[in-house]
């Protein structure tokens, strides 16, 4: 097959690849920033549990991938309540700077308690034996985890949309973003929707950071080290929105993924640059409200 | 007759906010007491005063304009790189070396201003980012020029007016940076004393009924940003020039964050936050850091943490109460 | 007036006391200060932690072999991987604490912006790790016992050559360390008669390996020069060299013995059999002082730790500092410290012979080429050539102006 089809495709491949992991950890940023309210710059720390949780119990105990990588995501959202019930939601609608400080104050606390657990040095992931090596499709072979990420990925975004649209919890978080004092005045406990809410986006947050472990490596400073990336991720997408998130993180990871094939080195500029242009463009984002 | 004299009482005491008080002279003396009595710390406390230069220049943009920013660094780095380039480059003189800094760092600030200010929140902070990150990639990818990752070496400064040599000891930087810290120090009060530094606090807290009293809000941020900028290229300079020495650390987005961290500690927003939070921060990270870096982070996550949900004025905002307290 | 001749009675009488009581004058005793800048925090912690170990071991099991009356003091400096602090700290550590031996630094800025003060005050630097090219060139004090990247890529170059493969891609970290590694490998491998395909360099922060990978696999060289630097993004390398098959589809990989680590192999699986490197330790390497290495390694820091060339850089620069102290009695000028330092030699070393070499005081010592194989069920940098005393390259290519 040509040279130029075979980039393209690998391009295409490896950028979904990477746009499903961003998609699936910003996604709960994104809703918690519209529904509540609150600039959560440590949602990776989220992320980078359900990371360490997952290679722990699959390195350490040998759990089997799909059991840990579930166990994560609950384990992840566990955690996530009693932060934000003690925590995070005395600043909804608050200060941003405050909201900024205690969240990089949270960040700071996470690298110190990552390296005490588990040392300074990245966890290694071994993919099961199952997904080990290479899908050969005919045409082209591409790697099966990789193959599987994107599968994996691919249905959630789906169970997420219909969730959002079919369910009664979907309908209330829509209300919520929509006009909370409407949404409070028709007897939504929104209180207890922020916490469900809440815990279901770090769950998802940690379920991406577990899948997503060979491509964005768990370290203690993993936080801050992909902080921009979430962050470009939630802006352009838009605040409050599931969609707007997708195709942000659908344009830069392949956009990322592209430039780095052709023009290494270059890749950050242009995300910046066209992060840029469209905030001045549309502020809010793709897919957020004015 | 008492309500006429209450009231001008107030107006008098408005009108002569002002002047200096006596309270205002203990940082100075400080600064001069630190150089007699520590004179092995000299290269530190010249590296604290131009810090404090630093967050306090973060300060005007995020204590009175009310722009959150964690792209302040952009500003630092670009005043660290113009002097270094120009002292590497032949041109070591070091006042005109902080007038250059100062007028690239505007110029960079003017321009970003320019594109992102319109924007606010959550927009403006990412917006922020950016501006810091790409700057941060410029230079390394031009490495031929800045050194790169290596950072930037062979800056070679000339004495100070030909007469005082950048010594080993400390002892010309210190006073270069004390005097230097003092200067914009003074720009710095009288911006916020001024009527243009209200205003600045009055679109902060209301930003719709400056509009209708037609105070030109944007134009007004434009101009605080410009200057911080300038302030924070200049402090840049100073590290560049007394530490020989420029790193990408200095557009870094732990640096910016880190001027976040020692204003919030010192308390926002009241001139003088920086002037405790540095310190403080600085010599804590000086002793505590060393004994074992995963505590430091932890402490620090804890400190942030605890100032922000119990401390909000940071280490004046207490004293404020305090100096109410018996007042109730 | 009694009163006051009572005092100055107990006042006296206190006195003689006092000394009767205190110690006898010590026959005068020399401390030698050496001060140690790592950088124990920041992203290079692990390689910081590693060499440290090095000289603590070094230290532990030959302060004895001190001469009598000779005792050294250690002061140890986070640099927290930041220039402008390590600056800071040498110049405390020389004007403050009078050290009067520099050692350490991880990372080369640091050693850059250290360099310079060490002209200045006149103390020697010996420089344990920091591999930049042009460093000993900053000051006359600076000698160097670790190694640079120009030593280990040149020679890997030149051999891929050796072995008939013709073309390569180089694929390289986007910083000095990374540059240095690509130009080195491209002389080497094109004065043999290869071509380079192509040269790409990564961001420093890049998280995912693949597309760049990918690319390689697309152009289909001979033999594939991948380098990261040491630890941080290793395995990450690895995973993604594994992930697209890169071995099977038979392109070669060679690298510096950055890409794997002797503590990183038990972790890679068990893609890296059969890996190519140049390096001047491995774990693996078999000699005597090696084998002594090793146990006093184990039989200190536990079965389960590994050293690596970190450590190893460590304890030989505390080696040279000893052999300083010894040889002068641990009496000595600056000037009389470069004179002695840049004529060291250690033939005993845990890597192999090892010298300074006294026109550039920077190392000089053997290049080992490495193969990943399996030795007692555990992957080990197996040395399968050696190209002995190699001097540093880059300052013979480019002479001091």
């Amino acid at each position: 097959m040509n040279g130029t089809l075979a980039a393209l495709l690998s391009i295409g491949f490896h950028g979904l690849a990477f746009a499903m992991v961003l998609y699936l950890i910003s996604v709960g940023l994104s809703v918690t920033m519209g529904l509540m309210g609150f600039v959560n710059l440590a949602h990776g720390v989220f992320a980078m549990l359900g990371g360490y949780v997952m290679t722990s119990l699959m390195n350490r105990y040998g759990v089997p991938f799909l059991a840990a990588l579930a166990l994560a995501a609950i384990a992840t959202a566990l955690v996530s309540i009693p932060l934000e019930r003690v925590l995070y939601r005395r600043f909804y609608g608050g200060a941003e700077l405050d909201q900024v400080l205690l969240t990089m104050g949270l960040i700071f606390m996470s690298i110190a308690g990552a390296t005490y657990l588990w040392g300074p040095l990245t966890q290694h992931m071994e993919p099961p034996r199952w997904l080990a090596g290479q899908v050969d499709l005919g045409f082209r072979s591409f790697p099966a985890y990789r193959s599987f990420l994107i599968l994996c990925g691919g249905l959630l975004v789906i169970g997420l949309w219909l969730g959002l649209e079919r369910t009664r919890f979907g309908a209330q978080i829509r209300a919520a973003v929509d006009n909370l004092r409407m949404a409070q005045s028709v007897g939504i406990n929104t209180s207890r929707l922020f916490m469900l809410t809440f815990a279901l986006g770090s769950g998802l947050a940690g379920l991406g950071g577990g899948l997503g472990a060979d491509l964005l490596a768990i370290s203690p400073s993993y936080a801050l080290q992909y902080l921009v990336y979430f962050i470009i991720v939630v802006a352009v997408g838009g605040l409050g929105s599931i969609r707007g998130p997708f195709f942000a993180a659908l344009f830069i990871g392949i956009a990322d993924t592209a430039f780095k094939y052709w023009l290494p080195g270059l890749g950050a500029f242009f995300i910046y640059a066209l992060t840029m242009a469209l905030l001045l463009w549309r502020p809010q984002g793709l897919f957020g409200r004015a | 007759m008492a309500a006429d004299d209450a009231r001008a009482a107030t107006v008098d005491a408005f009108a002569r906010r002002h002047r200096f008080r006596a309270l205002e002279a203990v940082p100075w003396l400080l600064a001069l007491a630190g150089y007699v009595l520590f004179p092995g710390y000299l290269p530190l406390g010249a590296q604290i005063l131009a810090t404090i230069l630093f967050v306090l220049s973060a300060d005007l943009v995020l204590g009175y304009a009310g722009i959150v920013t964690l792209g302040h660094a952009a500003f630092f780095g670009t005043g660290a790189y113009t002097a270094g380039l120009l002292a590497a480059n032949g041109w070591g003189e070091p006042l005109s070396g902080l007038v250059a800094a100062a007028l690239i760092a505007a110029l960079v600030g003017f321009l970003s201003g320019l594109i992102i200010l319109r924007t606010t929140g959550l927009a403006l902070l990412m917006q922020t980012l950016v501006v810091a990150a790409t700057l941060y990639e410029a230079a390394n990818k031009a490495g031929r020029w800045t050194g790169g990752d290596d950072g930037l070496s062979g800056v070679v400064m000339w004495p100070i007016f030909g007469v005082f040599r950048f010594d080993m000891f400390g002892r010309t930087a210190y006073t270069y940076c004390l005097a230097v810290l003092f200067l914009g120090w003074l720009l710095a009060r009288q911006i916020v004393h001024s009527p243009f530094g209200r205003s600045l606090t009055g679109a902060r807290e209301n930003t719709a009924r400056m509009h209708a009293i037609g105070a030109p809000v944007a134009k007004r941020r434009l101009i605080i940003y410009t200057i911080s900028a300038a302030l924070a290229g200049v402090s840049g300079a100073l590290i560049a020039q007394t530490t020989s020495f420029v790193g990408l650390t200095s557009l870094s987005l732990e640096r910016s964050g880190n001027a976040l961290i020692m204003l919030i500690i010192g308390g926002v927003g009241r001139l003088y936050g920086a002037f405790i939070g540095v310190p403080l921060f600085m010599i804590a990270q000086d002793r505590f850091s060393k004994a074992d870096p995963v505590y430091w982070y932890f402490w620090l996550g804890l400190l942030m943490v605890a100032v922000v949900v119990f401390a909000r004025g940071g280490v004046l905002g207490i004293f404020e109460r305090l100096w109410k307290w018996p007042a109730k | 007036m009694q009163g006051s001749i009572h005092r100055v009675l107990v006042g006296i009488i206190a006195a003689g006391i006092a000394a009767l009581l205190s110690p006898a004058p010590v026959a005068a005793q020399t401390t030698v200060k050496i001060g140690i800048i790592n950088s124990y925090s920041g992203f290079v912690a692990q390689a910081a932690d590693e060499m440290q170990r090095g000289m603590d071991l070094y230290v532990k099991l030959h302060e004895k072999d001190l001469p009598a009356g000779v005792k050294i003091e250690i002061i140890k400096r986070d640099d927290t991987s930041n220039p402008e602090v390590g600056k800071r700290l040498a110049q405390e550590l020389i004007t403050q604490d009078q050290v009067q031996v520099l050692t350490g630094v991880i990372l080369s800025p640091v050693a850059a912006a250290v360099a310079p003060l060490t002209a200045e005050a006149k103390v020697p630097f010996v420089i344990t790790n920091a591999a930049g090219v042009s460093i000993p060139r900053l000051s006359p004090y600076v000698v160097r016992t670790s190694f640079t990247l120009w030593q280990e890529c040149l020679p890997i170059g030149k051999w891929a050559a050796e072995q008939g493969w013709k073309t390569a891609y180089t694929e390289v970290t986007d910083f000095i360390a990374g540059h240095d590694s690509e130009a080195a490998f491209i002389k080497g491998f094109t004065d043999s008669g290869g071509k380079i395909l192509d040269s790409v360099r990564y961001p420093m922060q890049n998280p995912d390996f693949v597309p760049f990978v990918q690319r390689v696999k697309d152009a289909h060289p001979d033999v594939a020069f991948l380098w990261v630097p040491a630890q941080t993004q290793a395995t990450a390398m690895m995973n993604a060299v594994r992930d697209l098959g890169l071995r099977d589809a038979g392109i070669h990989i060679v690298s510096a013995q950055d890409l794997l680590p002797d503590e990183e192999l038990p972790r890679m699986g068990d893609t890296p059999l059969g890996l190519i490197t140049a390096g001047n330790y491995s774990t693996a390497g078999d000699r005597p002082a090696n084998k002594a290495f090793l146990a006093a390694w184990k039989a200190e820091y536990g079965e389960q730790s590994i050293p690596d060339f970190f450590s190893v850089g460590g304890w030989d620069g505390m080696a040279a500092i000893f052999d300083l102290i010894k040889a002068t009695n641990g009496k000595f000028t600056g000037d009389e410290a470069m004179a002695f330092l840049s004529h060291w030699k250690n033939p005993d070393s845990p890597r192999g012979p090892i010298e300074i070499d006294p026109n550039t005081r920077d190392i000089v010592q053997n290049i080992y080429i490495r193969e990943v194989k399996r030795v007692d069920g555990k992957l080990a940098n197996v040395e399968i050539a050696t190209i002995p005393l190699v001097k540093d390259p880059w300052k013979e290519l480019n002479p001091p102006k």
